[in-house]
């Protein structure tokens, strides 16, 4: 039931935005989130939202999609409008009851953030959408690589997401069979209130920790087997090399910087 | 077949530490001696904790004999300095694929072992593309390994050890946790591997009918090499096999039954196609 669930929400495909370098993708994901933050008016925040949008087109995820990531934050979207409409007081009075104030200001800070958050949540959802687990994890481990210096190891951390990626659909698996072991023994696990239920668990984690242990030991066992020895002296099949397509990508995020700054200049800061 | 030794193992000994400090438990290997030719197909039989496993830890130096020597293609285990080296030489299938697959997409689980070696980028690709091919999973290179059979992840884990191009390959009841068809795709394999490439094939096992089709059968029991022979020799011995807990091939079987019921089959039967051959002499000669 569980083990068709798609890691990572990654979606196959070969738009450039998939074609583009992964530790181009990562880096360029976190300078357009500074570029997001820095618009200050809502011209330049027009010129970001336009290539958000310009951006997920580009990558063919369908526009669905990307409005079914913003539902987990829907909550947080409202909270924050709500809070700048009360809280607001700037620009013209539009409604007034007792000490609560509507305000022309307090709307557009609304709209203004509204719009931030939603361009904030594309962007950074594309990066996971457009690029699998391993190509992520690979770029990371390559754009770390800089510490070294200061004996943080890359290669560590990049292999140990890679094992946790590797057996999360593994111990799904067989934390359903446990499941079943123990009702096929007579287990209650639905009924109850949370607290029965939550004790209802421990059989389940037991055996799932006792077995996690076992393989954790087999899989140290088998990367000795197959001469692991860490970072060091290791080379990787995938050669990762900037294409045309990369530079091309990072040519128009310095543009889109330059555009928002310029607006920034040019026209009055609503922020 | 030839007589270049590939492994040799003289008068090992081998204990676990056991539970109190210092104290080592019963030993596990006990003056084991045994010689293993480069090419051939070796099976190992044995019934669970007659010493098979920790044998395969002794032979890619994961562990040292207490006494005794171990050599890899000349190379004495104890040499820490050969460790690596040993371990490129002899590359081991463990019986559980989902806990020897490390990397999340096939053709990376199986690079995993050449990158390790420091191989060159475009050097391991070939490897990959070539050990896929050799176990037919070329197809699958994209896949994620949780979403391939019992089968086919063994198969993969055994393309992770072709593309180190180890000389000698330690299958450690690679097909107990397979169905049926994959305990035939994962056999079927091994064989080629060592008919084809000249790979030395350990298969370490307890089902009596993949070991009539090795080369020579070493029967294991508490610690020692208690036969050792072409399958025709071992299984000739059936006391021996009875009363280590082990057992003879079906076809064997079948014609014990047979004989008990006064319908005694002509020549020595170990596979289906012996009991066929026999069982048609055995007609005609009725007629």
């Amino acid at each position: 039931m569980i083990k068709d669930i798609t890691l990572g929400q990654y979606f196959p495909g070969n738009s450039p935005i998939h074609r583009l370098d992964p530790r181009s993708k990562l880096v360029l994901v976190f300078a357009l989130l500074i570029i997001i933050f820095l618009c200050q008016n809502f011209f330049s925040l027009l010129l970001v939202s336009a290539f958000s949008l310009f951006c997920v087109l580009l990558s063919r995820i369908p526009l669905k999609t990307m409005l079914k990531g913003l539902k987990t934050i829907v909550f947080v979207i409202l909270l924050t409008s709500i809070l700048q409409i009360f809280y607001n007081h700037d620009g013209k009075l539009l409604w007034q009851w007792k000490s609560i104030q509507i305000t022309t200001g307090g709307i557009s800070m609304a709209i203004f953030i509204t719009v931030r958050i939603i361009c904030l949540i594309f962007i950074s959802s594309l990066l996971t959408y457009t690029t699998s687990p391993t190509l992520l994890t690979d770029g990371i481990e390559r754009l770390l690589k800089p510490l070294k210096k200061i004996h943080i190891e890359p290669h560590t951390l990049a292999m140990m997401m890679t094992i946790a990626l590797r057996f999360i659909p593994t111990l799904i698996e067989e934390v359903d069979h446990i499941i079943s072991a123990q009702k096929a023994r007579g287990a209650d696990l639905e009924s109850g209130n949370l607290i029965k239920r939550a004790k209802a668990l421990i059989p389940i984690l037991i055996p799932l920790f006792v077995n996690s242990f076992r393989r954790a030991y087999d899989l140290a066992y088998a990367m000795e087997c197959r001469c692991y020895r860490g970072g060091d002296g290791r080379t990787r099949m995938r050669v990762m090399k900037l294409s045309a397509v990369d530079y091309l990508a990072y040519v128009i995020c310095a543009l889109l910087l330059a555009g928002v700054i310029v607006l920034n200049i040019f026209f009055e800061a609503v922020i | 077949m030839n007589n270049e030794i590939m492994i040799q193992i003289q008068n090992a000994s081998y204990a676990y530490d056991g539970d109190d400090e210092g104290v080592k438990s019963e030993p596990v290997l006990r003056n084991l001696s045994l010689d293993i030719y480069r090419g051939e197909f070796l099976a190992i039989l044995g019934h669970n904790g007659s010493g098979k496993s920790t044998l395969t830890r002794l032979c890619n130096a994961m562990a040292q004999p207490d006494s005794g020597k171990v050599f890899v293609d000349g190379m004495d285990t104890a040499n820490e300095a050969l460790e690596y080296a040993i371990r490129e030489k002899v590359g081991v299938v463990m019986q559980n694929p989902d806990n020897q697959i490390v990397a999340t997409i096939v053709e990376e689980d199986v690079a995993f072992g050449p990158e390790n070696l420091g191989v060159e980028p475009s050097e391991i690709r070939r490897r990959v593309d070539d050990a896929l091919r050799r176990v037919g999973m070329y197809e699958y290179r994209g896949h994620e390994p949780h979403k391939l059979s019992g089968g086919q992840k063994q198969r993969v884990a055994i393309a992770g050890i072709l593309a180190m191009q180890t000389e000698c390959i330690i299958l450690d009841e690679p097909t107990a946790m397979l169905d049926p068809q994959g305990r035939q795709e994962v056999l079927k394999t091994i064989h080629e591997l060592n008919r084809d490439m000249g790979i030395t094939v350990v298969l370490i096992t307890h089902f009596m009918d993949e070991a009539v089709q090795a080369d020579r059968v070493a029967v294991m029991d508490e610690g020692k090499i208690l036969l050792l022979g072409t399958p025709r020799e071992v299984f000739a011995h059936r006391e021996v096999l009875f009363d280590s807990g082990l057992d003879i091939p079906q076809s064997a079987k079948l014609a014990d039954r047979l004989a008990q019921f006064g319908i005694c089959l002509p020549g020595s039967i170990l596979t289906p196609e012996d009991f066929l051959a026999s069982f048609c002499a055995y007609r005609e000669g009725k007629k």
